[in-house]
């Protein structure tokens, strides 16, 4: 077993090193640079901004510099933000891309799963048609028409909930029911799916052949083989809503983290590119590794470190 | 005890036609056989081929072009002459609508495609071979899954500006269609993967093994049919997923090149002006929802369809 | 069976938690959708603004955008602020002297001036302020701005040093400065944040990150910050200012939200009282409401030719292109921000030293003629467009500049017959860096002017210039360049700046296409601010009546 985690955990950290290695390339074959703006500069200025962020070193150097302080968890200056470091702006906003991230993991969890099982246990009924429905129109509409149209109604129309910001319980809500729109649905469908898959397995009709309670029945054998796909979903769902959702946070101006993914590419704000990029990393192979134990809680069939021949 | 020679005679076809209650059929005639019997996917499978139809050939029938301005008719509702009425510069929608969906179609086919093919094909290898092959398959998945979408594709804009110039507009839309190619099949490999472990090691598949089927019949001809369930809901969720980052791209800017618009570009450009010209935004956002609406319950229909488990 | 409720209450301790820890998060927002403003008769009078976009840095060196601009300019104030129109008035500064040549300013600074945490403010913090912003370590991109100084560009590039820069303070209240040449815009220029003196007890205690926080940022401007966290600032009267009677406001809250669609929505529920701009599209049924306000904005938009790629080297082509299009159709139906349609480069709102407005006195170089612009485009070799090589439109994302391209693109084939006008969108940072190289035929631009004198819009033309994407390069262009900056006669450059323009306009290396305004929604309740037409917004004597 403790043999098995430190072999997860070398890959992983392999894994974490080619990305920032790749990323790091890719970042410096886009043209462009972290100090370009539209009011040339004179090129004085230029050398100055220049060697005060390495920039005119070579490449491997500013690699292998990166690289060391990295390992040191400093993630460098941002370029483009002055003053503030990428762990700075981590720690500023990743809580408030996570709470917005928590809610809406657990509403597409909790609805998600439930409606899957409904739809499952009634299937080709009135019950399977309303939830496979409503939870089609989360996957048919795209996240900002739902989230504009949430504050149409709900702040502009019925003056119910702030439109935007962030800082109370209210502020969280229609973000969180825009961003939870398609995760919800997929889990719907995934669930449904699975479940029907395991109802109608052989041992399944057996047992409940045998009289078995069908609730137990249903609780404890379809549930927890159905779960499977959903868990796997889960790992990379949760990283990304965590790491934040651009659309949703720029729409009601969240100062999540989100913002920064996408801009930090326009700005060429190459420490925040990669600093992000490893923290998205670590997140999503650490959730996927969570996401493999949980597998064999599920299911104590599955093993993970390889079957006998 | 002995039993003479005679009395084993090969059976002619008589015989054998005799014995089956029904005539056998293939798995893919089968499935085709459900699928007809189910309302509501044949109802969004002619819903689709309407709509390719529509895609392809609409624009022909209609006298306007999708560039064709006029400041006289600018941000018109609904009328006779336009369907859809006319955007911020007096261009019909409709038109638009039609050329927006060769686009967003187009992207959704190259999605589902690569999440089909690739997908499940990385994804049951990993999870059938399993220990060191299978961690260091998902390694590169997780890797691949890590490096940001956006990074891919200005860069694969700028690549296809350096190397085929004359691609002009149509730069934005390879480089999504090869972005999308290299990162949507990621999440239907690890839920193949995932089916897999667990399925492997099921009493049907150590049967299978147990005769001696060779590993690869076991994977395709067994394995993969039995997780049928996800991979489709899995591939037709990639074609909503698929417009939507275009959708997003087009929010942020990276798109298909003016005039040429896609759904999503149709839409999040009508988004600042919902409440003046609310018709904007309603006509890209119906064909999408709608368009979305259909593949789902296809895909759902195709889902019970291909279920071996659901034969009757 | 037991995993599964271990995991439901995980939830519901989660849900809990998340609950309970919102409830008591940082940012003063009262959220609902409450008035804004309120009356003083016992009730604060809060203003909330929106200003967009995230500051990218509190350092005043290191900034460069606008939103930065308007945010500075409540918490700091230089040796001169500017008004309405633009003209700088002594603000920090008492009085002023100039010498007969215009090389040496020695401001005299006002008594009892101190920083918002009441320590003295002298003229040495002016000096070491400014020679901070040339440190070549500091590597401040705005530098140049101080380049008028004698010794500041040598002391920039790294060839002088910090004491060669002629500026220096002679006592407590005396500042001296010696620039290079002449400069009749000086006293504008020392509004610019770029100049503001810094409080150098924090910058010394914390170089790095002393502008991150609302703690450290210590100003002397009529608000001071008291807090900065979840996407919005808050302000409250600077009571050691020294016209501190001149402030009304209670309290000032200026949020950054950055979507134009979600702002306009916040404005009307009553959220913020104040947008930083519109969405061009809901115009025309934001003017019914009467709050939308259609300020002033120095600026040009326009398209760069690329003249030394074909056939943009043609200058037959360049005004056949240019006369091709119906401005007052993109100004109405495209932008219907109330922009002017531009039938010059320098735009209107600088006035000469007779009063007199730049832009009326040098009228319009050319009106649209479409007939003319075919006859043109005919000498050129390529009547009714037949032949014409295929050409792009460059410009950054933006739903407005694809609107107008597309217009434009129509204009051009309608007009003129060329059917192969292709459009290409890049990325902020691509198209920048594509513009830099030159690798493009026609290029969206827009120049906002640094300060009130045509010079901010014809220096950049300039042979080899770095803002000279178009690579135009005139010999008389650049000697009459030479010749504005020399000259100490403010009437004499004036006369000169009309001349280059009107080599501008003969060659057409750009293509003008309008003058650029500000339309923002303002409660009507909103009075006291004042707009400054070079960017920025002045909220010290603002305030709220209902």
């Amino acid at each position: 077993m403790l043999g098995y985690l430190i072999r997860r955990l070398l890959s992983a950290l392999f894994a974490i090193w080619v990305v920032i290695t790749v990323t790091f390339i890719f970042m410096h074959l886009i043209p462009g640079g972290p100090f370009q703006t539209e009011k040339a500069i004179p090129e004085a200025i230029k050398e100055n901004i220049e060697a005060r962020y390495k920039l005119d070193q070579p490449l491997h150097f500013q690699y292998l510099d990166y690289l060391g302080n990295v390992v040191r968890g400093d993630l460098g200056p941002s370029y483009k933000y002055r003053g503030q470091t990428v762990n700075d702006i981590i720690a500023e906003r990743f809580p408030v891309s996570l709470q917005l991230g928590l809610l809406t993991f657990i509403i597409a969890i909790v609805l998600g799963v439930g409606a899957g099982i409904i739809a499952a246990l009634y299937q080709g009924r009135a019950p399977d048609y309303i939830t496979m429905f409503f939870s089609t129109i989360g996957i048919s509409v795209p996240s900002f028409i739902l989230g504009t149209l949430l504050m149409y109604v709900f702040a502009f129309r019925l003056g119910l909930l702030p439109a935007a910001m962030w800082g109370t319980p209210q502020h969280i809500i229609m973000p969180a029911v825009a961003l939870a729109g398609l995760p919800t649905a997929f889990i719907a469908r995934l669930t449904r799916s699975s479940m029907l898959d395991v109802l109608n397995q052989d041992y399944m009709r057996t047992a409940l052949a045998k009289g078995l309670p069908r609730l137990r029945m249903i609780w404890v054998h379809a549930v927890k083989n159905a779960i499977i796909p959903v868990i796997t979903y889960s790992g990379p769902l949760l990283a990304a809503i965590l790491t934040g959702s651009f659309i949703v946070e720029n729409i009601f101006a969240v100062p999540g983290l989100g913002k920064h993914f996408v801009t930090s590419i326009y700005n060429r704000d190459y420490t925040v590119i990669l600093g992000l990029t490893i923290f998205y990393s670590i997140l999503l192979i650490g959730l996927n590794m969570f996401v493999d134990f949980a597998y064999t809680l599920v299911d104590p069939r599955i093993k993970l470190m390889g079957s006998k021949e | 005890m002995q039993y003479p020679k005679e009395l084993f005679v090969p059976l002619t076809e008589k015989d054998v036609q005799a014995e089956m209650i029904r005539p056998s059929i293939t798995y893919w005639q089968d499935a085709w056989r459900r699928l007809k019997k189910n309302p509501v996917a044949m109802i969004s499978l002619v819903f689709i081929l309407c709509l390719l139809l529509f895609a392809i050939f609409g624009p022909y029938l209609s006298a306007y072009s999708y560039s064709d301005q006029d400041f006289d008719r600018r941000n018109q509702g609904s009328s006779i002459e336009h369907p859809f009425g006319t955007d911020s510069l007096g261009r019909d929608q409709l038109v638009r609508v039609m050329y927006g969906a060769r686009i967003s179609l187009s992207v959704g086919f190259v999605a589902a495609l690569t999440t089909f093919l690739i997908g499940v094909i990385y994804g049951g290898i990993s999870g059938y071979a399993g220990g060191r092959v299978d961690n260091i398959m998902m390694r590169i998945v997780d890797i691949l899954y890590s490096i940001p979408f956006l990074l891919w594709v200005i860069m694969l804009m700028v690549l296809f500006r350096e190397l085929f110039p004359a691609t002009g507009g149509g730069a934005g839309l390879y480089s999504i269609f090869i972005a999308l190619g290299l990162v949507f099949w990621l999440p239907m490999a690890r839920i193949v993967r995932g089916q897999i472990l667990s399925l492997k090691e099921q009493e049907f598949a150590l049967a299978a093994q147990t005769i001696g089927a060779p590993k690869w019949k076991i994977l395709f001809r067994h394995l993969i049919p039995n997780t049928m369930g996800p991979i489709i809901v899995t591939a037709t969720l990639s074609i909503p997923e698929a417009i939507f980052s275009e959708a997003f791209l087009s929010f942020i800017g990276l798109g298909v090149s003016a005039p040429m618009a896609s759904w999503g570009m149709l839409a999040s450009d009508a988004l600042s002006s919902l409440r003046s010209f609310p018709h904007l935004l309603m006509f890209p956002a119906l064909a999408i929802s709608v368009t979305l609406l259909a593949f789902n319950f296809l895909g759902d229909g195709l889902r019970d369809a291909l279920d071996p488990r659901m034969r009757k | 069976m037991k995993k599964l409720t271990f995991a439901l209450l995980v939830m519901l301790i989660g849900l809990a938690l998340i609950a309970g820890g919102c409830g008591g998060d940082g940012g003063t927002t009262d959220g609902g959708t409450t008035d804004g403003g309120e009356e003083a008769g016992g009730e604060e009078m809060v203003f909330r603004y929106n200003v967009g976009t995230e500051p990218e840095t509190m350092d005043v060196h290191l900034s460069t955008g606008i939103p930065e601009a308007t945010i500075m300019l409540q918490i700091y104030e230089g040796l001169t602020r500017l008004n309405e129109e633009g003209l700088p008035e002594l603000a920090l500064a008492e009085s002023v002297d100039v010498s007969d040549d215009g090389l040496v300013y020695t401001f005299t600074l006002r008594d009892g001036l101190v920083w918002s945490n009441g320590e003295p403010l002298t003229a040495e913090d002016f000096e070491k302020s400014w020679k901070r912003a040339l440190s070549p370590e500091l590597a401040a991109d705005y530098a140049y701005m101080l380049w008028y100084i004698k010794g500041a560009e040598a002391y920039n590039s790294g060839e002088g040093s910090a004491d060669d820069v002629m500026v220096e303070a002679l006592d407590e209240k005396t500042l001296q400065v010696t620039l290079e040449a002449p400069t009749s815009f000086f006293m504008s220029l020392v509004a610019f944040k770029t100049y503001y003196p810094l409080y150098q007890p924090a910058v010394e205690a914390d170089p790095e990150g002393w502008h991150t926080s609302a703690d450290t940022i210590v100003g002397n401007g009529p608000f001071k910050m008291v807090s900065w966290a979840q996407g919005q600032m808050e302000f409250v009267p600077n009571e050691n200012y020294y016209d501190a009677d001149a402030v009304i406001l209670d309290r000032m809250i200026f949020t950054m939200v950055e979507n134009e669609s979600t702002e306009l929505t916040m404005f009307e529920t009553g959220e913020i009282d104040m947008t930083h701009t519109v969405p061009g599209q809901e115009i025309p049924r934001l003017e019914q409401t009467g709050e939308l306000h259609i300020l002033p904005y120095l600026g040009t938009y326009y398209y760069i030719f690329q003249i030394e790629k074909p056939p943009l080297d043609d200058i037959n082509v360049r005004k056949a292109l240019t006369l091709a299009i119906d401005r007052e159709a993109i100004v109405e139906n495209v932008t219907q921000g109330g922009q002017l349609p531009a039938y010059a480069y320098v735009p209107y709102g600088i006035p000469e030293p007779d009063g007199v407005d730049f832009r009326e006195k040098g009228g319009d170089y050319f009106a649209p003629d479409v007939e003319e612009a075919q006859r043109l485009l005919a000498e050129a070799g390529y009547p009714g467009g037949e032949g014409f090589p295929s050409v792009e439109i460059l410009y950054n994302t933006s739903e407005m500049h694809k609107m107008i391209a597309e217009a434009i693109q129509e204009m051009w084939k309608q007009n003129l017959g060329i059917e192969n006008v292709t459009l290409t969108n890049q990325e902020w940072g691509v198209y920048l860096n594509t513009r830099d190289e030159g690798d493009f035929q026609i290029a969206r631009a827009g120049w906002i002017g640094d300060y009130l004198d045509p010079y901010t819009f014809l220096d950049m033309w300039m042979t080899g210039s770095g803002n000279n994407n178009s690579r135009f390069s005139n010999e008389d262009y650049d000697n009459l360049l030479r010749e504005v900056r020399m000259t100490d006669d403010d009437v004499a450059r004036m006369e000169m700046m009309h001349q280059l323009e009107e080599i501008l306009m003969e060659e057409m290396p750009i293509c003008p296409i309008y003058y650029y305004t500000d339309p923002i929604m303002i409660k009507d309740y909103v009075k006291g601010y004042v707009n400054i037409a070079i960017g920025g917004k002045d909220f010290k004597a603002a305030y709220i009546e209902k």
